[in-house]
């Protein structure tokens, strides 16, 4: 390869660290369930601790909603829903939504230090893409409320009810306005279970909820684990379950919901291809490798875990990634020049280990780029592995952690019968500079979401959401809506 | 003069374009509403089915590619086809049950039913696509995609209007099927193959079985390569073993409890929807 063909990052040495300060952030020692417009202890006593996953020191504690908790949970949105929220003129319920938008902005650093505290993600992120996006979310549903008739033609909507919501650890207060900003615009009324660890940014939503003077009720907020989730989902007054996790959890919730004649959408996961072709730019391609794989450390049921690059650039395209990837910072998720920040959980951790001594196992053989990782807390330096085929357990399965399966091919038929050989059908990216061949390619990959010279981009207008086994249903734009009403 | 012999009609299955009876070698008697005639219907198994799914997965490339246009007048061949054919169906009708009148008033409805879904197959795409206000220096746009393969488990009692209003939806869409039809009224499904095979519907689009619903609703709905399944009946638990088979594999699973098919609202672009899957294309602005 020739000289000039090399990436010359050029930094000059080491960034000095720029953390962001938390000084101006407000956080309890102890939370409460959000029930009914308060925060009530829970009715068995028992608190968990949320930690920092950059250093393992615990930042509160939240309680574990019992069964007695989850149905006084349910009992508040059912009558916010019958008494107030349903027999509101929509487009004051549209006004409540719009406060909750604003709220958020106003104190999105507030929200951005939490979100990175609690859960280990780059400040840069949380403050650019997650913290936005949620109020971004609220405000486009906000406008819906009074609208709903002109969503659907030919048809007229019906609010379905309660909503019973859970969602995952890797985006927390997005996730959570992805849920509850439709819900809400619809005329549902929603009881949230946020991820065990990371409750805390939807707990700064339940208190910018009470400030936006929402009829208590009308969303709920408890606190738990998978058991807590599993009451919410089977409690017999929900009429709609929404989840985003794990395709696990998801077959196990179609299940246990089998014959209820509950409603239910599900956002599952995900084992994206990202594809370069010859003709892509091929330095842009690099920076979306990187884009796709390695945002949130590959956190993200849309990541593009699998790279097919074609075979005349491979080398060329694998040298600069590499290159690329000696420059990540990695460490402090505070740290405004921190790419990558701490893995979510231990156990999360120890999966991401586990698979890539699978991976080594089967014969793929690893890159990594020498870093040095703080002592304390959970971390993961960014992984590559070449030499794998599409029989290899990492690239079949999901996760959730920034590896990267690297593949080549040949010809554009190729790429796409190896891109659909999956069970997932989430997400895909194409690199090309011809249009026709974009075309082709985007049409014929089985997901719902196709990111063209470009990843993991997101909008509150933009429908998301997989074919296949990535799940059932769509959140954002007019499809998000569709699934919280019934049409009549 | 003598008197003719009539030459009466074998009933079989309809898998990959082609009519062959069940694997199996088994049979169920079917007797018509007043008990004058005894006929063999195929009773088809499992195998039947999986070779059906794998016409329908090998078929779904192509006629999912098929331009709207062309889904669209095949439809209307459709139509046209059976519009031919209304005397053999008023025929089946009546050994069926119905009375004359009621029989002439379905295959008129099933053929304005094909008729309708003909005109939706190139338009419920610009209905639905939308190109969304990102607020990104992007272009992006969503549009439905056909979900893929289709097990329909269609309605008992309605064995013509129905049959047809659950499958054509499916089909105009882009998706492919494999149908089980009605175990008491099974002929004029059948005969709908024979429709569909002069139609220029290509061979693996719509497989039609006959044969048990009890033996073979687990199959439909446990196929790891069926990815939507659409149940038409009341029985509670069959819904259930249904929607908890459709868990195996994330299947859409779709339930058509007690409709009344021959309702003006039994149809619209909305059942074309619930087997179609959103997808999101998004492509940045710029230099």
């Amino acid at each position: 390869m020739s000289k000039s063909k090399t990436l010359k990052f050029d930094t000059g040495g080491a960034y000095s660290p720029a953390p962001e300060s938390t000084d101006h952030i407000q956080l309890k020692d102890r939370y409460g369930l959000f029930i009914d417009g308060n925060f009530t202890p829970s009715k068995a006593g028992k608190y968990f601790d949320t930690i920092n996953p950059a250093n393992e020191e615990k930042i509160s504690e939240v309680p574990e909603a019992n069964t007695k908790d989850v149905d006084s949970a349910v009992q508040a949105a059912r009558q916010a829903y019958e008494k107030v929220w349903s027999k509101m003129k929509p487009s004051e319920r549209g006004k409540y939504i719009f406060r909750i938008a604003r709220l958020i902005q106003e104190r999105a650093r507030e929200f951005a230090v939490i979100e990175s505290l609690d859960g280990g993600k780059p400040i840069r992120e949380s403050r650019d893409v997650d913290i936005p996006l949620a109020a971004a979310h609220f405000f486009y549903y906000a406008g819906w409320a009074d609208k709903l008739d002109f969503a659907f033609p030919g048809c007229r909507t019906k609010s379905l009810g309660v909503a019973g919501q859970i969602i995952p650890w890797n985006f927390p207060l997005l996730m959570a306005a992805w849920k509850i900003a439709p819900a809400l615009a619809a005329g549902n009324t929603v009881v949230l279970k946020p991820a065990e660890t990371t409750p805390l940014t939807a707990l700064k939503l339940a208190e910018v909820i009470r400030e936006a003077d929402v009829p208590p009720g009308v969303v709920n907020i408890i606190t738990g684990g998978g058991e807590t989730g599993k009451m919410l989902v089977k409690h017999p007054d929900v009429n709609k379950v929404a989840f985003t996790g794990s395709t696990e959890v998801g077959k196990f919730i179609m299940k246990t919901l089998a014959g209820s004649g509950k409603r239910y959408t599900l956002e599952l996961g995900g084992k994206a291809a990202n594809i370069i072709f010859e003709d892509a730019a091929i330095n842009q391609a690099v920076e979306g490798i990187v884009d796709a794989i390695f945002f949130n450390q590959g956190h993200v049921c849309c990541a593009g875990s699998r790279l097919y690059v074609q075979e005349s650039v491979a080398k060329e395209v694998i040298s600069k990634l590499k290159d690329r990837m000696n420059t990540l910072v990695i460490g402090d998720p505070l740290d405004k020049n921190t790419d990558i920040g701490a893995i979510n959980s231990r156990m999360q951790l120890e999966k991401i280990c586990e698979y890539v001594d699978i991976g080594k196992k089967e014969g793929g053989s690893v890159y990594q780029p020498s870093c040095t990782l703080p002592e304390k807390g959970f971390w993961y330096a960014p992984t590559l592995f070449a030499d794998v085929s599409q029989s290899h357990r990492i690239v079949q399965e999901e996760i959730f952690g920034p590896v990267l399966a690297i593949q080549t091919f040949r010809t554009v038929d190729e790429v796409i019968s190896k891109a659909n050989n999956t069970p997932y059908g989430l997400s895909g990216g194409v690199w090309t500079d011809k249009g026709s061949k974009l075309f082709k390619v985007t049409k014929e990959i089985r997901a719902g979401v196709i990111w063209a010279n470009t990843f993991n981009k997101f909008d509150p207008s933009s429908p998301f959401g997989g074919y296949k086994e990535s799940g059932m249903g769509r959140e954002g734009g007019i499809d998000g809506l569709h699934s919280y009403v019934e049409l009549v | 003069m003598d008197k003719r012999l009539k030459i009466r009609k074998t009933y079989k299955l309809f898998i990959d374009g082609k009519f062959p009876r069940t694997e199996s070698g088994r049979y169920y008697k079917w007797t018509d509403a007043k008990k004058t005639i005894d006929m063999s219907i195929c009773r088809g198994s499992r195998k039947d089915f999986r070779n059906a799914v794998v016409a329908a997965r090998k078929a779904f490339k192509d006629w999912s590619n098929r331009n709207a246009y062309n889904r669209s007048q095949i439809l209307y061949r459709i139509g046209e086809m059976l519009e031919g054919c209304c005397d053999q169906f008023i025929g089946e009708l009546v050994l069926q049950g119905l009375t004359k009148s009621a029989a002439e008033k379905e295959i008129t409805q099933t053929i304005d039913r094909l008729l309708y879904y003909a005109g939706w197959a190139d338009k419920y795409q610009q209905v639905f696509s939308r190109v969304n206000p990102v607020s990104l220096p992007y272009f992006n746009f969503t549009v439905p995609e056909a979900t893929g393969v289709v097990a329909v488990c269609a309605p008992e009692e309605s064995s013509l209007l129905g049959f047809v209003s659950v499958f054509a939806p499916v089909i105009a869409g882009g998706n492919t099927c494999v149908v089980l039809a009605s175990q008491s009224r099974p002929l004029c499904s059948v005969s709908c193959a024979e429709i569909l095979q002069n139609s220029d519907v290509p061979a693996g689009v719509v497989n039609i079985l006959t044969g048990f619903r009890s033996e073979l609703l687990e199959h439909f709905s446990s196929h790891m390569d069926i990815n939507a399944i659409i149940y038409c009946g009341e029985n509670l638990q069959e819904i259930k073993m249904v929607e908890e088979n459709a868990s195996l594999n994330v299947k859409r699973a779709i339930v058509y409890n007690d409709e009344d098919w021959s309702k003006n609202n039994s149809q619209g672009p909305y059942y074309i929807l619930k087997t179609q899957e959103m997808k999101t294309t998004w492509h940045p602005v710029g230099m």
